[in-house]
């Protein structure tokens, strides 16, 4: 076969499978082709790291429990060779893993896929509420002088309250007023610092139902986060969540709350060094389709093989990884069919990778003062006739000392905007730089502003082309779409004909 | 309008830098053959192995250790130049045209002595003239004077003939000389004026400078249309003896004229740009089409022949 009818056919072929793999996910699996008029489903990932001591370990995790307006489409726990059970406890439900014997660094994976609906569970937190008399065992190791100033400030509260409620809002205005209180000084530095855990006591020992809350709120693409604490305070009627700085606040909706008192939230026998972090990621899905995609997601082979199967931190890494082939067409697009001259073949990507970042403008004016400062001090270098590697080395110290200044320098003018510019990449720019001194030297000042105006054209274009919506969703829903972009890229490979900057250049000749 | 209809280009043949890089270089430029024409000094020994005229080398200086013996080895040298073997563009060449004892003159009447020359070695060897800042070879070759009828063409600069040659077919020739913008450099996207050279006769046809039409030098204000080439034949036939000793499709082959010696070749080239297409107002596609139909073996002195007939 020649090569032409091999690369046609490849290129065919590679359009076709993408295509059907496309047609099946829409038609049978229901996945939208398009991002709009849909809900969104969160999978929430909570993700377990502990050293192992060679030995038999038991690691035990609250679960969330049932609550309003909020509905939990699938559970699934990855535990690799580790038993796994979930037990019902005074407390709540949670979820236990336990093995024989653990040797180093493990990872535990529980992700569920929740929804906001209004109104789901309803008559969730109707619960029984046993109201307890004053708590005397609450503060129990306070010594006498410490518990007397806990209870003035306590009657004190107590005298210009009303209910539960209106005392627990007061009492937290009395741990954030400035300057706070000699009492509440005396009272933080008697408890490690630990406000929630404080309060907790504080309400306990004046009788009042309370308990602590931890959650997070459900917002798309959040790595590495801890739960955020709360207290929920009941005054017979019903329960208000209190913020341990705003005080009194409602109850977000897309606040979901992973426990509800307890203890805690992690408890680990046998091993060390335990963490938990969690992450929020959000795919957009038909609404009517929501209840559909729990059972058929986990019927297709073919998702069982998906990036949705991934943890969700690494998900949320897939999404930019996605891109980059867009980034890669649009460069491939602009230099063999437009002939634009860029100075590094793919370091228009990265850029743009960066853009994403930072947002265009703030990018672009920070490209260019990063470049600029980075040129007057490389003239300075070839001065002093180092060997490359030197030579590049000491321009990305360079590079790192522009940005750490530009931060500083931003962050106290109250320029927030900048501090995004660690998200450019230091060794592209140095090589830019390099790059671009070598051919201010070699064809003069013209072409470095030829070829770096074209850099960022085309890292402009591509920021937009990979910054879109439709694209974004594209990618991460339906990654077979790669082959077709394969297959393209591969076409215009073969492309033979005129540039369309050729068409300018070669006018005299017609 | 702005943009050329692509197919009147592709009416008058021109070929466009896609198709060069898919069709001709990748096809026919086998990749292991290019260290040949990349690195100067191993393009002259294949070059003098194979009897074809080159400038002589004087020496060649490989390490920083040997500039110890700098002195010595330049003592009765008058006239010399000074070119890293894997330079490109002209750079880090340095010229001397006399030398008065201890004191040398360069090509632009300026005077350095032997420290300046040392100084100069030392920072080619460390790669600072070379791509990619490689380490690199200094060489001494014997001065090229360059032949009188060019004199009133060229600022500050010796002008050559680039050849690019097709199968081992002179395809199109121009003769490109330096101007003041060019800074005395060959170079065609530097500012050098491009004067495309009719294959039968060696006249000039048509001038260009950053592609556009020129009638006289910029500097010299010399009109190109009494402009001719002289031993014509001669440099179409050494043009095409390259191609046995690089084995490279689509080359393109830099000669000077040495007043004395004639033809020489300077430095060959495994990516010749599209620009000798405008110098020439000629598309190169109907004279390669024409190659591509020439089955029978020829020699060098044939192929020569072949191009000063039919192109």
């Amino acid at each position: 076969m020649s090569s032409r009818l091999q690369i046609a056919f490849l290129a065919f072929l590679l359009t076709a499978i993408g295509f059907s793999i496309v047609w099946y996910k829409v038609e049978v699996l229901n996945i939208p082709l398009f991002p709009h008029e849909k809900r969104s489903i969160y999978t929430i990932g909570a993700e377990i790291k502990f050293q192992g001591k060679n030995k038999s370990a038991l690691i035990s995790m609250a679960l969330p429990p049932v609550q309003k307006g909020i509905t939990v489409l699938t559970k699934d726990a990855t535990s690799a060779k580790f038993g796994f059970t979930q037990a019902q406890t005074k407390n709540g439900e949670r979820a236990e893993w336990s093995k024989r014997k653990v040797k180093g660094e493990k990872q535990l994976f529980y992700s569920i896929d929740v929804v906001i609906d209004k109104y789901a569970n309803l008559d969730a937190e109707k619960d029984v509420i046993i109201t307890v008399d004053n708590d005397e065992e609450a503060l129990h190791d306070f010594t006498s002088p410490i518990l007397d100033a806990a209870k003035t400030l306590l009657r004190d509260v107590y005298e210009h309250s009303s209910d539960a409620h209106s005392f627990t809002a007061l009492l937290i205005q009395e741990f954030t007023k400035e300057p706070s209180s000699q009492t509440v000084k005396m009272l933080l530095s008697q408890n490690n610092d630990d406000k929630l855990h404080l309060l907790y006591r504080l309400l306990r020992y004046q009788g009042i139902t309370v308990r602590k809350i931890r959650g997070l709120y459900l917002e798309h693409g959040r790595n590495n986060r801890s739960l955020v604490s709360m207290l929920e305070v009941h005054n017979g009627n019903s329960w208000q969540l209190f913020d341990l700085e705003k005080g009194k606040i409602p109850k977000a909706d897309n606040f979901f709350i992973w426990q509800r008192g307890g203890p805690s939230l992690l408890d680990v026998v046998g091993a060390r060094d335990s963490k938990i972090t969690f992450s929020v990621n959000e795919k957009r899905i038909h609404a009517e389709k929501i209840a559909k995609q729990a059972k058929v997601l986990e019927e297709a082979a073919l998702m069982d093989f998906s990036l949705f199967t991934l943890p969700v931190s690494q998900q949320n890494s897939f999404k930019h990884i996605l891109l980059i082939p867009i980034g890669a067409l649009v460069v491939v697009i602009l230099r063999i069919l437009v002939g634009v001259r860029t100075s590094g073949t793919f370091m228009p990507i990265l850029i743009a990778l960066a853009f994403m970042q930072t947002s265009l403008l703030i990018g672009l004016i920070m490209f260019i003062l990063i470049v600029g400062f980075g040129l007057i001090i490389r003239s300075y270098l070839s001065h002093l006739n180092l060997l490359l590697v030197a030579r590049i080395s000491a321009v990305i110290i360079v590079v790192i000392t522009i940005m750490s200044a530009m931060s500083i320098l931003s962050y106290k003018l109250g320029l927030d905007e900048i501090l995004s510019i660690t998200f450019f990449p230091m060794i592209i720019l140095a090589w830019t730089i390099e790059r671009m001194s070598i051919l201010w030297e070699e064809e003069g000042a013209k072409e470095v502003f030829i070829q770096g105006g074209s850099s960022l054209f085309v890292a402009s274009v591509a920021y937009f082309a990979m910054s879109n919506t439709l694209v974004g969703h594209l990618t991460f829903n339906f990654p077979e779409l790669l082959l077709v972009i394969l297959a393209l890229i591969i076409l215009i490979g073969t492309y033979s004909g005129y540039r369309l900057s050729e068409l300018i250049r070669f006018k005299s000749m017609v | 309008m702005f943009f050329v209809n692509p197919f009147t280009l592709k009416k008058r043949g021109i070929l466009g830098m896609n198709r060069r890089n898919v069709q001709y270089i990748s096809k026919f430029n086998d990749r292991k053959y290019f260290p040949l024409v990349d690195n100067k000094l191993k393009t002259k020994r294949i070059a003098e192995e194979a009897g074809i005229a080159v400038p002589r080398l004087i020496d060649t200086i490989r390490y920083q250790a040997e500039l110890k013996t700098l002195k010595e080895r330049l003592e009765n040298l008058e006239k010399f130049v000074i070119k890293p073997a894997q330079g490109s563009g002209g750079k880090g060449i340095l010229v001397v045209l006399d030398r008065d004892k201890d004191s040398f003159i360069k090509s632009n009447h300026e005077r350095i002595g032997l420290k300046d020359i040392h100084h100069h070695i030392s920072n080619i060897l460390s790669g600072l003239y070379s791509l990619g800042g490689k380490n690199d070879v200094a060489m001494i070759e014997e001065l090229v004077e360059f032949d009188p009828i060019f004199e009133n063409y060229s600022f500050e600069g010796v002008p050559d003939i680039r050849v690019v040659m097709y199968k081992g077919f002179p395809a199109m020739a121009m003769l490109r000389c330096s101007t003041s913008e060019s800074d005395g450099k060959a170079n065609l996207h530097q500012g050098a004026v491009g004067i495309g050279l009719d294959m039968k006769t060696g006249r000039a046809l048509n001038a260009v400078q950053h592609d556009t039409s020129v009638l006289c030098h910029p500097d010299t204000k010399y009109g190109f249309s009494e402009l001719q080439v002289p031993h014509w034949d001669k440099i179409l036939e050494l043009a095409a003896s390259c191609y046995e000793i690089t084995n490279l499709g689509y080359l393109g082959v830099d000669i000077v004229l040495d007043k004395n010696l004639g033809p020489l070749i300077l430095e060959l080239n495994a990516r010749p740009g599209l620009a000798i297409q405008i110098a020439n107002n000629h598309g190169v596609l109907p004279r390669f089409n024409l190659i591509d139909e020439q089955d029978k073996y020829l020699n060098a002195t044939q192929r020569a022949a072949f191009s000063l007939e039919n192109f």
